[in-house]
């Protein structure tokens, strides 16, 4: 038995599902720079729902550079306070490098939901919907640097650079993560789980940060893997960020790091979207 | 996956066919896609929104990924939310959602623009009865609206209850296709039962009918029922008369249309899957 009210409320629901069905005029499809901001606004309203995520951008940072800075501040440089000096700018581009992968992750995970098949489906410029998650992460960059080097400052990091070496620091740090990311997006839609995603960020990114001049000067290594060191592009970027810090950046610097970002977004940015248009 | 989803897919402009080619609303789909995506929509098989979003979030979302203004884009997604029913569900993260909430949440989400063309991929897969019915409402009214919505599904009934046209797809391939009337029909008139008064008038009754109608019949655990697959109905009138004509009591008989079910297994000869158009 449906009582009155119960029936009454049913044939509300219809009328305006008819009408809310039959009363829509298509509106112009949304620009680019419009779409971006509705993927961009989809991102920070996942950070509010799920704020455990921005444990990688608050937590790591504090541990890295405490664990770091006090494991092999007095092997390596005598005392933690010269080893600071010269540590944090490469572990804040350890950190941020990291990071980074998270962002494959995340599409990883569209793809095994539904949603990514209907975003898919919509007429819109379809990289807004990569681009939009980006420039969120591109926020969250900056919080991990912004906190690391707030603690760094704490713990007696000066940077001779001053105020506006930092921010350039960072600008560049924001501009490479930007661009590896990419990497991880094309990873992230050939890979079929989390899991191995995982594995295989961590095959990649563990070599790349630790062998690199990050940790040690590159002077003290065999002269082969110094070779390695010096084209490796987490060298390239920690190079310039001590560079700015330290108020020695070089011209020449500056433009490998930009270099090989460009690199990174010309190769993985459109293979990214072709693998995201035809994925199966 | 004997074809469904992957035809759906592929109509959807989400995979890319081996080969041959398809036309929707006259474009092409291997090169005319973004014309196509802008006057159709997906519910796939499986929540196809942001779980940690609240259904209001989602549904602002798709909106603007419409073309809406912000707005704009809050005041439809309200709209469609109290249309379906969820108003009381807004704030709420969708991953807390029920069975049927998601669903209509999920096929709202497509109809933020009304498409001209809607692909539900086995809508009401795993849900309760009410919740199926509000599907089927919700399907009728789009279809009474001017959308075409093409939907698949494992169950026959729902087949027969929505659609206009079926196609039955048997792996991968469509083995018929028609309204729900002309497939009943293509398999015969239906099953005739006839349920004896005597037991042992059985054997008699098999040969009179297999003489009269021509067919198989079928004896099931019950001694006294008989039952044959039929194409002709004006044979079941003469056997029906010979019957009583040897003083063979019957208690009962019926003839009956067959159930899509039934067409299905004959098609196939085996339990398989449908997409209804």
């Amino acid at each position: 038995m449906i009582d009155s009210t119960e029936l009454r409320k049913q044939i509300t629901v219809d009328e305006r599902l008819q009408d809310a069905i039959s009363s829509t005029s298509r509106p112009k499809r949304p620009s680019a720079v419009s779409s971006t901001m509705v993927f961009a606004t989809r991102a920070l309203l996942r950070i509010r729902h799920v704020p455990e995520q921005m444990f990688d951008v608050t937590l790591f940072p504090i541990i890295f550079l405490l664990m770091f800075t006090y494991l092999f501040g007095g092997a390596i440089a005598g005392s933690t306070a010269d080893y600071l000096q010269f540590l944090l700018p490469g572990i804040l581009v350890m950190t941020v490098a990291q990071i980074t992968m998270y962002t494959g992750i995340d599409l990883n995970n569209d793809i095994r939901k539904g949603i990514f098949d209907r975003f898919r489906t919509l007429p819109i410029w379809l990289p807004s919907a990569l681009i939009g998650a980006l420039l969120v992460d591109v926020i969250r960059y900056s919080m991990a640097s912004f906190i690391m080097i707030g603690l760094g400052l704490a713990l007696g990091f000066r940077p001779e650079g001053g105020l506006s070496g930092v921010l350039m620091a960072i600008g560049m740090i924001l501009i490479f993560s930007f661009s590896l990311s990419w990497i991880w997006t094309t990873l992230g839609l050939i890979v079929r789980s989390e899991k191995s995603l995982m594995m295989l960020s961590f095959l990649v990114m563990m070599p790349l940060t630790f062998v690199s001049n990050v940790f040690v000067d590159p002077s003290t290594l065999p002269s082969w893997l110094q070779g390695f060191v010096e084209i490796n592009p987490i060298s390239i970027l920690a190079t310039a960020v001590r560079g700015f810090m330290h108020g020695t950046a070089t011209f020449e610097q500056v433009m490998w790091v930009l270099i090989v970002s460009l690199l990174f977004v010309a190769i993985f940015a459109p293979l990214t979207m072709y693998l995201y248009r035809n994925k199966k | 996956m004997a074809g469904k989803t992957t035809t759906i897919r592929m109509l959807a402009t989400l995979s890319k066919p081996d080969a041959g080619t398809a036309r929707i609303f006259g474009y092409d789909l291997a090169t005319e896609g973004d014309r196509i995506r802008s006057r159709i929509s997906l519910t796939g098989q499986y929540a196809s929104l942001d779980e940690d979003l609240t259904g209001l979030e989602n549904l602002v979302m798709m909106a603007g990924l419409m073309g809406y203004g912000r707005k704009e884009a809050k005041t439809r997604a309200k709209e469609l939310l109290t249309a379906f029913g969820l108003e009381d569900a807004a704030k709420r993260q969708v991953k807390n959602y029920s069975g049927g909430m998601r669903r209509r949440i999920d096929i709202a989400a497509s109809l933020v623009v009304t498409p001209d063309l809607l692909f539900l991929d086995e809508p009401t897969a795993g849900l309760d009865p009410r919740s199926r019915n509000q599907v089927w409402d919700i399907v009728r009214t789009l279809v009474s609206t001017g959308t075409t919505v093409l939907l698949t599904t494992q169950y026959l009934e729902e087949a027969d209850q929505l659609a206009d046209r079926i196609a039955v797809i048997n792996q991968g391939k469509i083995i018929a296709e028609g309204t729900s009337s002309e497939l009943k029909a293509s398999v015969g008139t239906g099953t005739l039962t006839v349920q004896l008064v005597n037991a042992e008038d059985r054997d008699r009754t098999i040969e009179l009918l297999k003489q009269k109608l021509s067919v198989g019949i079928h004896t099931g655990t019950d001694p006294t029922t008989l039952t044959a697959q039929v194409s002709d109905p004006s044979l079941v009138a003469e056997a029906l008369g010979a019957l009583t004509q040897e003083r063979i009591a019957i208690s009962d008989f019926s003839l009956g249309r067959p159930s899509l079910d039934e067409v299905f297994l004959t098609l196939t000869g085996q339990a398989a899957e449908t997409e209804n158009v």
